[in-house]
């Protein structure tokens, strides 16, 4: 990565629900291939601020966003092709979405939304984001079956793996371990460092001490507004800039 | 307060128990009512429709000015007015019920269609006929007609298959769609490949249901091309063109209880004598409108049971 040439460049956003305003101006950077953590108490915006990322807040009836934000340098709003840029940005949700198909068509519906016919390159595919996510080895041998049928850890890791098959730049992960157990969620977590050296990874999680264990720098929200950016490991060791971050990820609030 | 106490019953709760018991012996009763008259309903019919109830009274052409035979043009009018209003209704309010569903944004316009829906389906059925009349029987030229009979009936089920599809369609979970469209796959992608298959057993489950219950009305074709009798010679193949007037079960039933008199002489097929009915032939043509009732409810049920089956299958393969 070349300094100064941010992988993402977020910049004097805000966003509205209607009159309610619910993010107050903020300013980022996420470097290329660098897991960029966002932690803060609910109601913070970040739910908010990764749909803006990719382009989904749009399908939310009264919301309004403003300012700028840039994926390589190009203002992303300004994007004629919005399909193929929510395809750059891969997005898992807090709770297991299984699609109602199977397993291989789950991570197949992607690719073949874009063209991709149905062979070994497809197959191919679906495989390797299967073991990107960890679940290859637990389903390869009922591909058909469906995906809602899996436990709430493997239908995680399949919309990992779902998020991977349109082969994104940036993933976003949203409270990813909220419906998870611990075991699952280290899995994950693995696997995601794994991945950063493929792409760059935004991880949202109310879980202070994981943002300490996956992020090179993380990001303190609050009611819309950032308190703080920096190293991560500073950070949580007490050596935060600003006394309200100390207190949240010492956990004497939030 | 000793163990003993602990475990006793309080005047309160004894009270309380009792009232539970006859809350629910009286909405048990109140329920049973409600299955009565339906069981009245259909042995009174069936009863009185004994004498013309066979195979060949549903195959049969009506024979001796309608007083004999059967009344197979009938249930083929219905048959066609079901087809021809599934045909126009269903595709029209399915897509409809989609595009309000899926796409629509809540705005001043999607509201006004919404209310417009929605009053569209309180409009009663004899005010559609009125309308069909106007409409397709005369400024669009087709005269009475079964087309004509068919698009009014259309018209008249069309808001309520689209509030029966957007039911369906609603049913399925939204964050299918989310996850959908977050991976850049566009509207109607998600719509193909996640919401419509996990919601086409509804929304044929409610098209069906309620086109056949088009099937019973009377009023909407009454004036716009449903005739009394049609006479058909015997051996003749009975069809309807779609300009032809057309004979229904519901307005056969209504002209052969209502305007209709059983006839006292008929002439004799040889001499061509006026003879007097005998009694059995007498009775026979009295059942007549007991037994197309029996037919018409038959041929609703047969419709409500497929859509049934569908509910049934929806149920058991829903796949989340």
């Amino acid at each position: 990565m070349v300094a100064g040439t941010p992988k993402l460049n977020v910049d004097s956003l805000r966003a509205w629900y209607g009159s309610e305003e619910v993010i107050h101006g903020i300013s980022f950077d996420v470097r290329e291939n660098e897991i960029f953590g966002i932690i803060g108490p609910a109601q913070s915006g970040k739910t908010t601020l990764l749909k803006i990322i990719n382009r989904t807040l749009e399908f939310t009836t009264g919301s309004r966003m403003g300012g700028l934000v840039e994926m390589d340098g190009q203002d992303v709003y300004h994007i004629k092709d919005v399909y193929g840029y929510r395809r750059r940005v891969g997005m898992v949700a807090p709770l297991p979405v299984g699609l109602p198909l199977s397993i291989y068509d789950n991570v197949a519906f992607a690719p073949r939304s874009f063209g991709m016919k149905d062979g070994e390159e497809l197959d191919g595919l679906v495989q390797k984001c299967l073991e990107q996510a960890a679940l290859w080895d637990e389903v390869k041998d009922r591909l058909d079956s469906l995906g809602t049928k899996l436990s709430g850890g493997q239908q995680q890791r399949l919309t990992i793996a779902r998020a991977l098959s349109h082969q994104p730049e940036v993933l976003c992960l949203d409270e990813f371990s909220i419906a998870i157990d611990p075991v699952t969620t280290m899995k994950i977590e693995d696997v995601l460092k794994d991945l950063r050296k493929e792409m760059t990874i935004i991880l949202v999680t109310n879980l202070v001490q994981q943002a300490r264990r996956l992020a090179d720098r993380t990001m303190f929200m609050l009611n819309g507004e950032v308190v703080e950016i920096g190293d991560t490991e500073p950070m949580f060791s007490g050596n935060a800039k600003q006394p309200k971050t100390n207190a949240f990820v010492s956990g004497d609030f939030g | 307060m000793n163990d003993s106490q602990r475990f006793t019953k309080t005047t309160f709760t004894q009270k309380k128990e009792s009232r539970e018991k006859w809350v629910k012996v009286l909405l048990f009763m109140v329920t049973l009512m409600m299955a009565l008259p339906v069981i009245l309903l259909v042995s009174f019919l069936v009863h009185k429709a004994l004498p013309v109830l066979s195979l060949n009274f549903i195959t049969d052409i009506p024979r001796d000015l309608m007083s004999a035979g059967g009344i197979w043009p009938a249930v083929l009018g219905t048959i066609y007015l079901v087809v021809l209003s599934l045909l126009v209704a269903a595709p029209v309010g399915v897509m409809a019920g989609i595009y309000l569903n899926e796409y629509a944004k809540d705005n001043w316009l999607t509201r006004i269609i919404n209310l417009a829906v929605i009053n569209l389906a309180g409009v009663p059925s004899i005010v559609h006929a009125l309308f069909g009349l106007g409409a397709f029987v005369m400024f669009a030229g087709l005269g009475e007609s079964v087309i004509a009979a068919s698009l009014t009936l259309a018209v008249m089920t069309m808001p309520v298959v689209i509030t029966s599809t957007r039911e369906a369609l609603s049913a399925v979970p939204m964050s299918f769609r989310e996850a959908s469209w977050n991976m850049g796959v566009s509207r109607w992608q998600t719509i193909r490949g996640v919401v419509l298959p996990n919601s086409i057993s509804g929304i044929l489950t409610g098209v069906i249901l309620e086109v056949s219950r088009a099937a019973g009305e009377t009023a909407p074709i009454m004036i716009t091309g449903a005739a009394a009798s049609i006479t058909f010679r015997q051996g003749e193949t009975v069809y309807y063109l779609l300009g032809e007037k057309f004979m229904a079960l519901s307005y056969h039933l209504y002209y052969t209880s209502m305007g209709w008199k059983v006839p006292d002489k008929l002439p004799n097929p040889e001499t061509g004598e006026m003879v007097p009915m005998t009694q059995a032939a007498l009775e026979y043509a009295q059942a007549i409108p007991y037994g197309t009732a029996v037919v018409l409810l038959g041929v609703v049920l047969l419709f409500n049971s497929v859509s049934i089956a569908f509910r049934y299958y929806l149920r058991t393969h829903r796949k989340w």
